[in-house]
């Protein structure tokens, strides 16, 4: 490429020449200068504009059951949460049937298979997720791990309605004939699936975190006398313990938030049981399966804001945790703090 | 103490206590487990859909219910709506990136803030985008507009439609393009900028002229892999913009539109007879899945390209 000189330098001008032409060019690049930095830092803040619309645009809808009587009638944090008594003379107890004569808006059910799904989630990928992050950074030829890595991200590439799709169809015949369960849609069968989308979450971070560890350090035990195993579990593990530690939580909040494996591989169903072969019902299907029926400003379509803003507050606390302690193990590493 | 074996070369502790053959194998094992869940469902798909895939399957309408005919309007919706999306995406994600990269210095405030934002908004779940989509697009601004430029009565843009649908996907991708887009801009050698700054030019044609172009190919894959999220995610466009089934295709702006996600979804779970929709359904997800994949693997090896580049220079 031919390079561009802007200005003249042969031959010199005249010095008034000279001084009006600095001077204009200066100007006219000064204002261009200002103008395209503003507005690449406008452009910047969108993520940050985003998120306080997100909170404002999503809290907004969830006001009513803080404020409006009629809603409260109905939806109050109260009847979400507690036992009710929703027919005279019966037992009282957490139901979640909006669409009903009397409508009913317990969340217990609800949270209890949120977490059913994501606890069974959790089990699947955190032994998997941390084990391959262990094998892909301390034991792995290099070249096997330039290929294990391509590898979880083609998974984290799998859109979850693909997965959603393989659990309704594949996963659940396989699993209620393997094991004879009575449901064939269960938090077990959701679990799973969505634990396939959380270890490639924990996976990254764990593996970043163990690849982040000095040589000085590794180097260090081995002249110590440690074998390859010896300094992973004694030296690596232990100080990128906080990196796994972050992956875990963040692939939680991956694994509450997902809503197309648990709307189709779930059962839908909400029942308030400890049993993972039973079917469940989780927040964020809740919204996806009812939020397109919902008549508008409705007692229900403020709950199913409410349990929408329940979701982002629950994520952003979890993304903000985990930021944290990989900012804080970060630093450490670099020795910036003690 | 065996003596036999020259100390220096053989290093002795290695050879009593050598490999963890344990924990080596029980890591490796977990790696084992992860490939073989990928090759089973990408085999299951590949299998239970090519027998369906034709000309006929890709470019015709669905008859029938759903239950014979093809996908073309899905394909069409979901090529429309990504094309918008990351036409969305790519400016602002690019000059986010650049001015993390360039402008700020990496522990100030405002870059905190935003990085926070950004590593927020890639763990929002995206059915809260979905509602987001609703509240803002199609609640506000687009009733908005309605209010302002239309005769009460019928909605026009203040209704699920594709603008809206992409719009809200294109907050889903940000993320995506503006780390990308910075893995690029750190790879750039600082001898270009420098070279540009010593020939006289400003930081704004360093920008335009030097760092964009040489970080091509990082925002090539930001919006490739940002494609390919978007044309996967369903919860987001549910409430947006994505219709069960339409006749027609959509020809403005403010038209619903079908699209591949959500058509796996109907006929996953709605559909009246599961066994007559079923290779049609495996067809349509592996037109979905075989897109995915595609363009990862272009990203993938776009990516260890970069770094290739940056390890040799």
């Amino acid at each position: 490429m031919k390079p561009r000189v802007s200005g003249n330098l042969f031959p010199a001008p005249a010095l008034y020449e000279m001084e009006v032409e600095k001077y204009s060019f200066k100007k006219k690049s000064r204002i261009k200068e200002f103008v395209g930095e503003k507005f690449i830092a406008a452009n910047a803040l969108t993520a940050l504009v985003v998120i306080l619309l997100i909170f404002i645009f999503i809290f907004k809808e969830t006001i009513p059951i803080l404020t409006s009587p009629e809603v409260k009638k109905e939806a109050s944090i109260s009847r979400m949460t507690f036992k009710q008594e929703f027919y005279p003379k019966r037992d009282p107890k957490w139901s979640w049937q909006p669409n009903s004569d009397v409508p009913k808006y317990s969340l217990l059910p609800l949270f209890l298979g949120t977490l059913k799904a994501a606890l069974v989630a959790m089990l699947f990928a955190v032994p998997l997720g941390v084990g391959a992050a262990i094998y892909s950074s301390e034991f792995a030829p290099r070249r096997l791990r330039e290929i294990i890595k391509p590898v979880i991200e083609l998974l984290a590439g799998i859109p979850s309605v693909v997965l959603g799709f393989f659990a309704l169809i594949v996963l659940a015949t396989w699993l209620q004939n393997s094991f004879g369960l009575t449901y064939r849609l269960n938090a077990l069968n959701a679990g799973i699936a969505l634990g396939i989308t959380v270890v490639p979450v924990i996976f990254t971070v764990a593996e970043d975190a163990m690849t982040a560890i000095p040589r000085s350090l590794r180097q260090a035990a081995i002249a110590l006398g440690a074998n390859p195993w010896q300094v992973t579990f004694t030296m690596v593990l232990p100080a990128a313990l906080p990196g796994i530690a972050a992956g875990i939580v963040l692939g939680f909040g991956r694994a509450i938030g997902e809503t197309m494996i648990v709307l189709m591989a779930s059962g839908n169903a909400a029942i308030v049981s400890g049993s993972l072969t039973d079917s469940i019902r989780t927040f964020s299907a809740t919204i996806a399966a009812e939020m397109a029926e919902v008549v508008f400003g409705s007692p229900h379509y403020n709950v199913l804001f409410f349990i929408g803003t329940l979701l982002f507050i629950f994520t952003f606390i979890i993304n903000l945790g985990g930021d944290y302690i990989l900012l804080r193990m970060r630093e450490r590493i670099q020795g910036k703090t003690k | 103490m065996n003596t036999s074996r020259p100390a220096a070369s053989v290093p002795y502790h290695f050879k009593q206590k050598s490999p963890g053959v344990i924990p080596k194998g029980l890591t490796l094992a977990a790696v084992v487990i992860i490939v073989l869940i990928l090759g089973v469902i990408i085999s299951n798909v590949f299998l239970g859909g090519i027998g369906v895939i034709n000309w006929e399957f890709l470019s015709h309408p669905p008859e029938n219910g759903m239950e014979a005919g093809g996908i073309f309007p899905a394909i069409f919706g979901t090529v429309a709506m990504v094309f918008l999306m990351i036409i969305a995406v790519v400016p602002v994600g690019v000059m986010t990136a650049i001015y993390l990269q360039e402008y700020t210095r990496p522990d100030s405030k405002i870059t905190r803030l935003v990085r926070v934002a950004i590593n927020n908004l890639a763990g929002v779940p995206s059915i809260v985008f979905g509602l987001f989509g609703l509240g803002f697009f199609v609640g506000f601004i687009g009733t908005g507009i309605d209010s302002i430029f239309y005769s009460p009565g019928r909605p026009v843009w203040g209704q699920p439609a594709i603008i809206w649908a992409s719009l809200t996907l294109s907050l889903l991708a940000l993320p995506v393009v503006i780390v990308s887009t910075e893995e690029a801009l750190r790879a750039i050698p600082r001898e270009l900028k420098e070279a540009s700054y010593a020939l006289g030019a400003t930081k704004l044609q360093t920008i335009v002229r030097i760092i964009i172009p040489q970080a091509m190919p990082g925002i090539f894959t930001g919006a490739i892999l940002g494609i390919s999220r978007g044309a996967g995610e369903v919860a987001p466009i549910m409430f947006t913009g994505a219709a069960y089934y339409l006749s027609h295709l959509p020809s403005s702006l403010h038209d619903q539109f079908m699209v591949l996600g959500y058509h796996i979804y109907v006929m996953a779970t709605q559909s009246p007879n599961i066994e007559a929709t079923r290779p049609i359904l495996y067809g349509t997800v592996l037109v979905l899945l075989g897109l995915t994949v595609l363009l990862n693997l272009v990203a993938i090896l776009i990516r260890s390209h970069i770094r290739l580049r940056r390890v040799s220079a």
